[in-house]
């Protein structure tokens, strides 16, 4: 049955409704919004001088209106201890969205806490405490004293390496500047925690480590560059579900010739287009066929290789241009280094190209040309390269990342207008933390650790391993294993003996156990397995700074209560490490306890004024007074002054050929073609029928750990979707919906079948991350040199295993938008 | 009933600002307004759209309703519907201005389904209007039907917020 709300009016905002900044929870785009909030018992009226937006609202408004609000935008909320309405809408003024909400910011009202409304009641509201057999409520005090006392005896019997974290380093919620900094001052510096991890890989470490060797940070434009380009060329990302006000409001405009007055006005003297762009993907997405629409087909060029070939493709494009003589340089004269030695180790030629990925010869040689060929004498085009995860969770991570870095420093698409070689992202970026090099490289694979049963206590914040990570079966037939030795240990004492308690928990732990303390906003998959729950809030609860894909930084304001007792993360680190203190203090350890000082913060505005405000690059310019007055567009990092009344920021990096490394010179690298990389896969491959591609849909946002409790949401995905060709599904006999079990060599995952014309035979997709069946199940232990996983080249096979449940209300018509129409 | 110029020429090219009225009002009963208030759902006006000799199978026709600002399309699916009407349970209405941003969407014969030119968000027709990939935190209003004996069909109701209002029923 399709959801319908039933609701056909809502309440208007008063004149004098509050008005806040909010910037978007969600993806990296990190779109603007504001919160209109007012008392529970006042409305606004229709006539303009009633109502907040100026408007007479008794009329039909007109397309792209700014004043509109969907029902998902609306929601009734507490704020300072009293209820009020709250509409969370996309800011027209904000450059980065212009007006524009995804469908997953359009929801950033409706996935608040309500316990009016009944939206997200589930919220995690005191912290939760294993004992008589079950998690009971308890006091914040109650829980980070067993907390602290646990966390000092293993420090006291194996030290900090007995410690193992598993913490976001993001920003967005359950991130940001203030929360990375309260973890971060925590665990590298009043600790010095080697095992820790991130939220969605196995281990400490960059995902783009290759193009940070290389002097090139990973966010190194503007998404004005978008606009400017003459070419976008894309690898690995699918930017209309998963960037997608990026998309639309930035390269759209682009391909549709919109923006050529601007190319114009920029850059006199050159010849100009409508943006050409190319499309480096296995897969068929939704983004290529909005590419097509808007700029035609003869300008979009779909790449799509066979998958894990990247590293072939880029060697041969670079070689391609090279051989052309469109490489720039002048540039790679003054301010490169290895030139020659990557040219001599990559040297890849179109034909052996066109062999190992498949595509056609005259297809690598036109994407060349339209990086690449001059406009015309001394009119090197502009092209802007992104990527995200198809590269960064794709074969041979480290080799082909380098590899689409140097492309960009053999034709200067670095540093100048309508150019950048960038992530697209995931979330938004927040990062300051003290300097984590004693963590080392590689890294500590962590899951890895806990499966061999190292580790005595765990402590996880807004993380679920038994959503996210790999080798996924097995990791939490381990953990729960560990994790319910302590439960039972716990359950044979009374709790209310609290030296009893922690002797029990010890003992356990000595026999192998693990005790487990998780931070997180929603009861999760390995919440359940914890001895300890702690509540946090999330953005909209607290006031968060964060930047986006752009490195635009913002101050979402807080604009309403957390629920319950839940606080700001960086706050539950500053308890924490209050508790860790006198716990220390109480057992006699005066030096350890004076680590743990340095946390008297009251509110999130101190963590931010310890952390960013003193430690980021720029930071000393930046405070939340001027960021409020940076309003949604705020400031663009690193921030270089202050002129009394507006941050400055900086618009693109590297713009004089100076880089980020010794020299600062850009080092091109070696990255020679090794095949499959990840052990086994290569056999996988040849074992089993299917790739089972995966990464994010439009709808979903990240786990669905919000998605999963919206009846808009859970009606067209009850369960993870998997894509194929009706081809495919006729040979192993499936139906549209129908619920299928997708297992290999390493485990086996559930996933409902969504029937794709475009599909390649043989060739299916697999939401990532789902809850409800994780691919991760699939995915063997094998990483890169530096532990980063290949999620994405998995082989396997399909079976049936029945109906999926609600499976025969959902429309399983295709994606794409009809261009004949 | 005929399909107004507008929605007819608008190409994928047309994405400048335009306004979301139709041209054509065809409402032929008085409606009624809502009474000022905030209530739990606002009264609709009985609108006649047109008789079923007018309905061609999958050759939709250009309605507005609830009032001559909200245009919407009124097909005969040819194929049994839950919440259908008529001597096949087959015809449907919809709102046709797109919830997320107010573009005309565009009826795609080949797969009934309306689609927005504005960011690519389509509708199924033939499941309620859900939302089959798009950009709206709703699937599309669908206005509910009854027919007389003479077998003119009417709208009386909408299941979820047209676009651009904060109600359904204008209060002017």
């Amino acid at each position: 049955m399709t959801y319908k709300r039933g609701i056909d009016q809502l309440p208007i905002p008063p004149k004098d409704a509050r008005v806040q900044n909010v910037t978007c929870d969600f993806c990296i785009v990190g779109c603007g919004y504001k919160a209109y909030s007012w008392d529970l018992s006042k409305q606004g009226g229709t006539a303009p001088g009633e109502n907040a937006f100026g408007v007479d609202l008794s009329k039909q408004q007109e397309t792209e209106s700014p004043t509109w609000y969907q029902p998902s935008m609306y929601n009734m909320v507490q704020q300072d201890g009293r209820p009020v309405h709250l509409i969370v809408k996309p800011d027209q003024d904000c450059v980065v969205n212009t007006g524009l909400n995804s469908v997953r910011g359009g929801r950033l009202a409706e996935t608040r806490y309500s316990e009016q409304a009944g939206t997200m009641v589930d919220r995690l509201t005191h912290p939760l405490i294993w004992r008589y057999s079950q998690h009971m409520p308890s006091s914040w005090d109650d829980a980070l004293s067993l907390v602290a006392d646990v966390t000092r005896r293993v420090i006291e019997e194996w030290g900090e390496d007995g410690i193992i974290v598993s913490a976001f380093d993001h920003g967005g919620a359950a991130g940001g500047y203030e929360n990375t900094w309260g973890t971060g001052k925590l665990y590298f510096e009043s600790m010095k925690i080697k095992n820790i991890r991130i939220h969605n890989r196995p281990a400490y470490n960059s995902e783009v480590h290759a193009t940070r060797d290389m002097g090139m940070g990973e966010l190194n434009n503007s998404y004005k560059d978008a606009e400017l380009a003459d070419t976008i060329f894309c690898v690995g990302a699918n930017p209309l579900e998963n960037q997608t006000n990026y998309f639309l409001a930035h390269w759209v405009p682009n391909l549709r010739g919109t923006t050529l007055v601007e190319k114009k006005r920029r850059f006199p003297a050159e010849a100009h287009a409508p943006a050409k762009v190319i499309i480096v993907d296995p897969r068929r997405t939704v983004s290529v066929n909005a590419c097509e629409y808007e700029a035609g087909k003869e300008n979009v060029l779909h790449l799509a290789i066979k998958p894990g070939t990247d590293l072939v493709l880029m060697n041969a494009l670079l070689t391609e241009v090279v051989a052309q003589g469109w490489h720039a340089r002048d540039f790679i004269a003054q301010s490169t280094s290895g030139f020659d030695t990557a040219m001599q180790a990559n040297r890849t030629s179109v034909k052996d190209a066109a062999e190992i990925t498949g595509l056609a010869p005259a297809d690598i040689q036109k994407a060349a040309k339209w990086i690449a060929e001059p406009k015309a004498a001394n009119q090197p085009r502009r092209t802007m390269m992104c990527y995200e995860k198809g590269l960064i969770w794709g074969n041979d991570n480290y080799r082909t990342n380098a590899a689409l870095a140097n492309l960009c420093f053999a034709t200067q698409n670095v540093g100048r207008e309508g150019t950048g070689c960038v992530r697209l992202g995931g979330h938004q970026e927040g990062y300051v933390r003290p300097p984590g090099d004693h963590v080392g490289r590689p890294a500590s694979y962590v899951d890895q650790l806990l499966i061999k049963g190292e580790g005595r206590i765990h402590h996880i914040w807004a993380t679920d391993h038994f959503k996210s990570t790999l080798n996924a079966e097995e990791f939490r037939r381990v953990y729960r294993r560990r994790t319910n030795l302590v439960k039972e240990a716990m359950d044979s004492v009374s709790y209310g003996d609290h030296a009893a308690q922690v002797d029990a928990v010890m003992n356990a732990i000595r026999q192998g156990g693990l005790f487990s303390v998780d931070v997180d906003i929603l009861p999760t998959p390995i919440g359940q397995a914890c001895h300890v729950v702690l509540p946090a809030a999330t953005a909209g609860e607290m006031n968060l700074t964060s930047m986006n894909g752009e490195r635009r930084l913002r101050l979402s304001e807080k604009y309403m209560d957390p629920p319950g007792e839940a606080l700001p993360d960086c706050l539950i680190a500053a308890r924490l490490a209050n508790h860790l203190e006198q716990s220390f203090q109480g057992a006699g350890d005066t030096e350890t306890a004076k680590r743990f000082q340095g946390f008297d913060w009251q509110r999130e505005e101190d963590a931010f004024m310890d952390g960013y405000h003193k430690h980021a690059d720029g930071g000393k310019y930046v405070t939340y007074e001027r960021l409020r007055a940076m309003g949604t567009n705020g400031v663009q990092e690193p921030c270089i002054g202050f002129d009394g009344a507006r941050l400055i920021g900086t618009e693109r990096l590297y713009t004089d050929g100076r880089f980020g490394t010794d020299d600062t010179k850009a080092h091109f690298k070696t990255a020679q073609w090794r095949g499959l990389q990840a052990a086994g896969r290569e056999e996988q491959r040849k074992q089993f029928r299917f790739l089972i591609n995966n990464g994010r849909k439009n709808m979903i946002w990240q786990s669905a750990f919000y998605d999963l409790r919206v009846p808009f949401v859970r009606e067209r995905f009850p369960l993870p979707p998997i894509e194929m060709n009706p081809n495919d599904m006729a040979l192993i006999g499936v139906a549209p919906g129908d619920l299928v079990e997708i297992h290999n060599d390493v485990g086996s995952t559930q996933a409902m079948v969504y029937p794709m014309e475009n599909a390649r035979e043989g060739e299916c997709f697999m939401l990532f991350s789902s809850p409800l069946g994780q691919v991760g199940n699939i995915v063997s232990a094998h990483t890169n040199e530096l532990v980063l996983p290949n999620y994405k080249n998995v082989w396997a096979d399909i079976r049936r295993i029945g109906r999926a449940p609600q499976a025969d209300g959902i429309s399983f018509k295709a994606l794409e938008y009809p261009t004949e129409i | 009933m005929l399909r107004d110029k507008q929605s007819l020429n608008q190409t994928r090219r047309s994405f400048f600002k335009t306004f979301a009225t139709a041209g054509i009002a065809t409402a032929t009963a008085p409606y009624q307004t809502a009474k000022a208030g905030f209530r739990a759902r606002v009264d609709y006006p009985s609108t006649r759209l047109a008789n079923l000799r007018d309905l061609r199978i999958n050759q939709p026709i250009d309605i507005n309703y609830p009032d001559a600002e909200s245009p919407g399309v009124l097909v005969r699916l040819g194929r049994k519907l839950s919440n259908g009407v008529g001597p096949d349970q087959d015809i449907v209405a919809y709102s046709t201005l797109c919830p997320h941003e107010g573009f005309r969407l565009i009826y795609d014969a080949t797969d009934k389904t309306l689609n927005c030119p504005g960011h690519y968000s389509r509708f199924d027709t033939e499941l309620s209007g859900q939302q089959i990939f798009g950009m709206c935190n709703q699937s599309l209003p669908q206005f509910s039907l009854y027919l007389d004996d003479k077998g003119d069909i009417f709208a009386d109701g909408a299941d979820e917020l047209i676009y651009g209002r904060t109600s359904n029923v204008l209060e002017g």
